[in-house]
């Protein structure tokens, strides 16, 4: 299964670490990431692989938004099927 | 693997143009609960709710969260009470529109549709014990919605039950008139109804249907309307393909949904309705997209044509989009539950003949109508009678929900709070059609051809 996970904030140092650490130690595997800032603020999309995850969505939305909140992040995990049916026939 | 664009764009369209799914309804059928015993057959409707949506709330809470995209309604379908508690030895269905409040408050439902009649062509005597029992049901339950389908194309107008419904709807304004006769706002009175519609408060689960079904209504008027700020001025060949292109990615989701909840809750897959369904929420307007395509306010000439346009391209959009389609599908034209006609009704360019002459062209019909306390059961009829024609001769689904707020007079305005929204009460021809009213019996189904 695919996820999408898309972070939106103030920028600051160690976003990228953060998110890329929770998603090693979990065994989640990164496929593709996208990032920028825009008038200071940090955006990115990763999508992420969650075949060989030790946790749930449920589990790692939990976890990424808790750490989100500590720094400040709106931080969003979602399923990729959604993008894909939306513009894919 | 999705683009960084089209991830962007979706995530805009949920967040920024309030993309939801409108609602994930669960069809289920009462017909094995019959019993001549009213309290055995209420034990048996609420038995059978709530142990088959025992999981709907929560399939549909996790399916919001894992994809993102929220669900705001969760509902039940039955089969018409009429037809199931027919064998009721009864003169009143109060006790099981007291059931049916009970199981949708334990499954966490927040309407349960299918306390309905199918009269068009004449009254069994269930749909004669369903029809008076109305008034003391609505006022006595919260989350119970009726509907009672009294004219189509293939069987005419019961204009008995016409009459009778304008009595029936003032009858349930007197009895909730505490709450400005929110029970009228549960009642919709159909020509032409779906057996398979997700909507409430129209909805029932239709005698043709199969145990369970899972209808998914879609949604996102905003998401159309900020489509069209992109092709500002051009022609309506653009205009059609910009809506036809966002329908069908809107639909795309509800499938995806409506699978998703098929598949977790076992339950097969009915019909997506393609819905553009408002709230009043800013940025969730049907009115919006019409004026987005050049009308100063909704109700202006031209109003017509503008929904005619918007109704046929989200249907042609959204069809391509889910394997099945059914229910209303098309725009609605709620007027308390839309932003935009409150503002049109209150700056005076929305009336309710331009209304009438809007349902001809879009899914439903006079939806959610609030009109002065002092409207007469004639006139109401009337108003129904005009709708049911409308239906019948263009073989489509009318609907009226009309609500005569007791105390209330033109230029008043009624709270309905939630998703119900808020209205300014409309004015309403003061002519009188009631000797017409009178008359009672049938209008004969029309001839198909020579249509002009």
């Amino acid at each position: 299964m695919k996820v999408v996970i898309t972070i939106v904030g103030q920028d600051r140092v160690g976003i990228i670490a953060m998110a890329s650490n929770v998603l090693a130690e979990n065994k989640i595997n990164i496929l593709n990431i996208n990032q920028n800032i825009v008038e200071g603020f940090f955006n990115m999309v990763m999508i992420a692989d969650m075949d060989n995850s030790l946790i749930s969505l449920k589990e790692l939305q939990q976890i990424l938004g808790e750490k989100g909140r500590e720094m400040g992040l709106e931080i969003k995990v979602q399923h990729e099927e959604i993008f894909e049916i939306m513009h894919r026939i | 693997m999705s683009t960084i664009q089209d991830i962007l764009e979706t995530n805009r369209m949920i967040e920024e143009n309030k993309l939801d799914v409108r609602t994930i309804t669960m069809g289920i059928s009462l017909r094995d609960c019959a019993n001549p015993d009213t309290t055995v057959f209420c034990q048996n409707i609420y038995d059978k709710i709530t142990k088959t949506a025992e999981k709907l709330v929560r399939v549909g809470e996790d399916i919001e969260a894992e994809f993102g995209v929220p669900i705001i309604n969760k509902r039940i379908s039955i089969t018409p009470i009429a037809i199931a508690a027919e064998s009721c030895r009864t003169d009143s269905y109060v006790p099981v529109a007291e059931a049916l409040d009970r199981a949708a408050k334990t499954v966490g439902v927040n309407f349960i549709g299918g306390f309905s009649a199918l009269v068009e062509k004449g009254y069994t005597k269930g749909d004669r014990t369903l029809i008076a029992s109305l008034p003391e049901a609505l006022a006595k339950t919260d989350r119970v919605c009726s509907s009672i389908n009294l004219a189509s194309t293939k069987a005419g107008i019961n204009m008995d039950c016409v009459r009778e419904m304008g009595e029936t709807i003032k009858r349930i304004a007197e009895l909730t008139a505490d709450r400005d006769a929110i029970g009228c706002a549960k009642l919709v009175v159909f020509a032409n109804v779906p057996e398979d519609n997700p909507f409430m408060a129209g909805a029932f689960h239709g005698v043709g249907e199969a145990e369970t079904a899972i209808n998914v209504g879609v949604s996102g008027p905003g998401v159309v309307k900020r489509a069209l700020e992109d092709v500002k001025g051009k022609d309506f060949g653009v205009v059609a393909e910009m809506i036809k292109r966002t329908a069908f990615k809107i639909t795309r989701v509800g499938q995806l949904v409506a699978q998703e909840a098929s598949r977790r809750l076992g339950v097969p897959f009915g019909i997506i309705d393609l819905s553009l369904a408002p709230t009043p929420a800013v940025g969730d307007s049907v009115a919006h997209i019409l004026e987005e395509m050049g009308l100063e306010s909704c109700g202006a000439p031209g109003t017509t044509a503008a929904l005619a346009l918007l109704n046929d391209a989200v249907k042609k959009g959204g069809l391509m989009a889910s394997s099945f389609v059914g229910g209303l599908s098309g725009a609605f034209i709620p007027v308390s539950e839309d932003a935009g006609m409150i503002a049109a009704v209150e700056c005076g360019s929305l009336s309710l003949e331009k209304l009438e002459a809007m349902t001809c062209v879009c899914s439903v019909g006079l939806d959610m109508i609030a009109v002065p306390g002092d409207t007469s059961a004639a006139t109401i009829s009337g108003i129904i009678a005009d709708e049911a024609a409308i239906g019948m001769i263009n073989n489509k689904t009318t609907a009226v929900r009309i609500i005569p707020v007791p105390g209330k007079k033109v230029g008043d305005q009624v709270e309905f709070g939630g998703l119900l929204g808020y209205s300014p009460i409309l004015k309403v021809n003061p002519f009188r059609p009631d000797e017409f009213i009178a008359r009672g019996g049938r209008i004969p189904a029309p001839v198909r051809s020579l249509t002009n």
